[in-house]
């Protein structure tokens, strides 16, 4: 069963797929992955934050969430993973603890509180995942959970990872943690087939598995079980059936895949469904993973076939905004993996990459970052709002590509942008997403609201440089770079 | 008269409620060259910011001391230094307002104490206002962490009694009223010949404008100077019952009168507000507003066929609540179920039999049957599943455009709330059918023998 938290962060910052994580000495590798936070200076999500991102799209379980009122109150049915058919994970239940129970403690409440959600809506289980001060107070969810389970005679799974002890990645991985302690194996599927895949680290965010989903429909690729993009909770537990694993989002749920590997003989790549060659690398990849493990090799012909078809589709689709978007300029505010799969996509369509930040890649990630960008490579470490706020203003970049977080950075700056994080409206997976994302920054570039709100009003004399610079035209690159020039 | 109850569930199905600390929060966003500060782990920050910048679709600035685990039990005096010097260091605000959380008040951290060694300390930064205020999440609500938060404010940074000495009115407003709202109240005042001093005022800082230039903390709100010299005012207006306290120690510390208005939505709420204006300040009511009083007469004139006899199920915190139950009440519908986030004393005040401390899970089962389900956006599932109209009330307002510049208050806002609202009962108004009228069960004469027509010669 499950090892003390303390000894459970020390495993998942000890992961042998991880070569980052194996280069490092031993007292590096206990400080874990997650750079130390500044006080004053930080920004993004903890780990619950993390391990609730994970878990939330199994869309048929009840997400419990046991802490004060903060920890789900102000964060609920934030984030766009789609389902397509149950709703009860965007029901939010937690425990909202009161001062009572932070003095006597929480584990009656979590247990009474299982047994109500089981009795009102009856799914078939429930996550409970530990926040600061329950764990600081001492409540075993573990073994409440056990307790609950026992006694109603359905999986109860507890989620240990309390926002204190890392970022949102470390959540992730402890969150994979508990589908492998509790979930994974525990159910059998009905049937199985040489073509069974699972997908890996997907969280359907604006449907993006439904862009993927019809590619492996047509090469007869049964996607047994996606952890946890539009899952069912049977789906998760029968996943140790699959012929093979695809990894995708880079190393945040390596520690499943690997696992994965280790128990259950699942051989997995890590690949990306961001950008037209990307696309189709992963396809020849989950082929090549399940001849191998002893699917018909006819797949080989029949999956060159739909890239060959496909490809062609989305680039005859891509051709008209080649020529316009030709030379636009990017900066590209993400991480991870997003770092580079997205750059390769938007080169594809001509587009040139000014900067992107590579504050949480990993090393591979920087090193596929330079093989796509040459020699110099504008990777940026940690850009400050105000940094970014001056590189667009100053109209070094046409658009910026982020998280909602500083989408104002942008728009302040009278700059297009576009959402690519998780609560983006769009889904940018398979070559479907391509055409989209390059539709979305064609839309938002030539969006004439940029030429009305950069215009001073007729009453404004003070002629202050960058309001009179003319709007930023698709074919004006080299013209933006002789205004400045003359102004400099 | 209603009675108060709290709902016994172990688990709380679909908040309604949200935390104190980000309440606190964002009465400090309402304050110029301000950090405010949550002293939790990253996370308790990262969740009120993405709420904020959702609802506001503004950048929102606040920090974290970034919590964790050693830390926690070490205690945070050395993360709450860090956190200052570098905030002093990036982003050069003229005030740091930290909020605790409830990790660091399990933990029980001595942040005044703290704050007085950092100090020691720190001569650099004695141009810098610190403030601190006790709000755990395990304790009240959203409003009550807002109304803490301005309530401690006052109590450190107003001066003792100056003579009045400015053509100054002071206004609290509270958590519930929108950028839109308190820009409206300022320009009532202002047409008695009053600058209108608000504290804290959203209006300034997350309004919506486009500043010339980026910057980490908040761009306008009320400056320090203004607080330190509310002294100066001839009278304090507070809107909405949480602000009492606050206005209780602002009297008490300058001897300015204050007044305190349970809501400002409602034709007779807002000729009490322009009543005392009129006494206070010695000038008659501006015509402007007795057009706008005339206006809101026949609007309600207009509107009432629609609200008539319409069951309304509400989920605000309490003075929301308060506000928009009564403006309902008066226009002749019924409160068919209450539900509420924290106490006050309105709540026995509205009119309905009983107002539940419970959650949009409550609130769903109350609302069966039900013409209207009016809460935040967090509602939008309940509506869907109970398939009757939905209006999106409160905070988080996150899948609307405008949440700011909504105006429910003064004789033109509430007009506005009675349009908003009656439209959706335009929108969703029973139409007859062939069979929407059926006689009881009873016996039917049929006839037994069919006759050929007759033949027209």
């Amino acid at each position: 069963m499950a090892k003390p938290l303390a000894a459970k962060v020390q495993e998942v910052f000890n992961e042998p797929g991880c070569d980052k994580n194996q280069a490092k000495s031993d007292k590096d590798r206990k400080k874990g992955c997650t750079k130390q936070l500044t006080p004053g200076a930080a920004a993004g999500g903890c780990a619950f934050d993390g391990a609730k991102i994970a878990l939330q799209p199994i869309t048929d379980a009840a997400h419990l969430v046991h802490g004060p009122i903060a920890c789900e109150g102000n964060s609920w049915d934030n984030r766009g993973a789609f389902s397509s058919g149950p709703a009860l994970y965007r029901t939010s239940f937690t425990t909202d603890i009161n001062e009572t129970d932070v003095i006597y403690g929480g584990e009656k409440r979590v247990f009474r509180a299982c047994k109500e959600i089981f009795d009102k809506y009856n799914p078939p289980a429930i996550f409970v995942y530990q926040t600061c001060v329950t764990a600081m107070i001492g409540d075993d969810i573990e073994a409440v959970c056990k307790a609950v389970s026992g006694k109603l005679g359905k999986p109860v799974i507890p989620v240990n990872a309390p926002g204190f002890v890392g970022g949102k990645n470390l959540g992730n991985k402890l969150a994979g943690e508990a589908l492998l302690d509790y979930v994974i194996g525990t159910i059998e599927p009905e049937f199985t087939t040489p073509y069974d895949l699972n997908i890996i680290g997907e969280y359907n965010l604006a449907g993006e598995l439904w862009q993927i989903k019809p590619l492996l429909d047509h090469l007869g690729i049964r996607i047994l079980s996606c952890i946890s993009g539009d899952a069912r909770y049977r789906e998760v537990a029968w996943s140790h059936r699959a012929r093979a694993a695809m990894m995708v989002c880079s190393k945040a749920m390596i520690n499943i895949a690997r696992k994965m590997e280790e128990r259950y003989q699942i051989p997995f790549f890590e690949g990306s469904f961001y950008g037209i060659s990307d696309v189709s690398d992963s396809l020849r990849q989950v082929a090549r993973l399940l001849v191998q493990r002893g699917a018909p090799d006819d797949l080989f012909t029949r999956t060159e076939e739909l890239i060959v078809h496909e490809e062609a589709r989305a680039w005859k689709r891509l051709a008209p905004f080649k020529e316009r978007l030709s030379g636009k300029r990017v900066l590209l505010i993400t991480g991870g993996v997003k770092s580079w799969s997205v750059v390769s996509a938007l080169q594809e369509v001509g587009l040139e990459i000014v900067g992107t930040s590579v504050k949480k890649s990993t090393k591979e990630d920087k090193e596929r970052i330079k093989e796509l960008m040459g020699d110099d490579a504008h990777m940026i470490d940690d850009m400050s709002p105000r940094e970014m706020y001056k590189m667009l203003k100053d109209a070094r970049a046409d658009i910026m590509l982020s998280g909602g977080r500083s989408q104002f950075v942008a728009l302040k700056a009278k700059m297009p942008w576009l959402d690519i994080n998780q609560e983006r409206h769009h889904a940018y997976a398979g070559y479907e997403g391509m055409v989209e994302l390059v539709t979305e920054i064609d839309k938002a570039l030539r969006n004439p609201v940029w030429e009305q709100v950069r215009k001073p009003a007729p009453w404004e004399t003070t002629a202050s440089g960058w309001e009179h610079l003319p709007t930023v035209d698709v074919d004006s690159a080299p013209a933006i770079k002789s205004i400045l020039a003359a102004a400099a | 008269m209603a009675t108060v109850a709290h709902s016994h569930k172990a688990a709380t199905v679909n908040p309604l409620k949200m935390s104190q600390p980000i309440g606190a929060a964002l009465a400090f966003m309402g304050l110029d060259k301000c950090m405010p500060v949550l002293h939790g782990s990253q996370g308790c920050t990262s969740f009120g910011l993405v709420l904020f910048v959702r609802h506001f679709r503004e950048a929102i600035p606040l920090q974290t001391t970034a919590m964790n685990e050693v830390t926690t039990i070490l205690g945070g005096l050395e993360n709450i230094e860090q956190a200052i010097v570098n905030i002093v260091n990036r982003a050069h605000p003229e005030i740091i307002a930290i909020a605790s959380t409830g990790l660091t008040e399990t933990k029980g951290d001595d942040v005044e104490g703290s704050l007085k060694l950092i100090r020691q300390k720190h001569p650099e930064l004695d141009d810098v206002a610190l403030l601190y205020v006790s709000t755990p999440d395990f304790k009240n609500a959203f409003q009550d962490g807002w109304a803490k938060a301005v309530t401690k404010l006052i109590d450190e940074i107003v001066v003792p009694a100056v003579p009045a000495s400015r053509a100054q009115i002071n206004v609290l407003p509270g958590s519930h009223l929108t950028p839109a709202d308190i820009e409206e109240i300022r320009e009532i005042i202002a047409a008695f010949g009053m600058e209108a001093v608000v504290v804290p005022d959203l209006s300034g800082s997350l309004d919506g404008h486009i500043p010339d230039n980026w910057a980490g903390t908040t761009l306008g709100g009320t400056p320090l100077t203004a607080v330190r010299d509310l002294g100066h005012a001839v009278a304090t207006l507070a809107i909405g019952r949480q602000m009492e306290s606050a206005a209780t120690v602002l009297a008490a510390r300058t001897q300015v009168p204050s007044f305190v208005f349970d809501r400002l939505t409602g034709l007779e709420a807002n000729d009490k507000f322009l009543a005392c204006l009129s006494e206070v300040t010695g000038k008659p009511v501006p015509l402007k507003y007795r057009r706008q009083r005339s206006q809101l007469q026949d609007a309600m004139l207009d509107g009432h066929f629609f609200f008539g006899g319409k069951r309304i199920a509400l989920g605000a915190e309490p003075d929301l609540l308060y506000a928009l139950g009564m403006l309902l009440h008066e226009m002749g519908a019924n409160i068919a179920a209450a539900v509420t986030t924290t106490t006050s004393p309105l709540l026995e005040q509205l009119p309905v039999a009983e107002v539940l401390i419970g959650d949009l899970e409550d609130l769903e089962s109350r609302a069966q049957g039900c013409d209207l389900l009016v809460t935040h956006s967090h509602g939008r599932q309940a509506a869907e599943r109970l398939k009757i109209p939905f209006f999106r009330a409160g905070l988080p307002c996150f899948d609307r455009l405008g949440a700011g510049h909504r105006l429910y208050v003064g004789y033109r806002g509430t007009r506005q709330l009675i349009f908003d609202v009656g439209n959706i009962f335009i929108e969703h108004m029973h139409h007859g059918h062939p069979d929407a009228w059926p006689l009881p069960e009873m016996p039917r004469y049929l006839p037994t023998t069919h006759h050929a027509p007759l033949e027209i010669a």
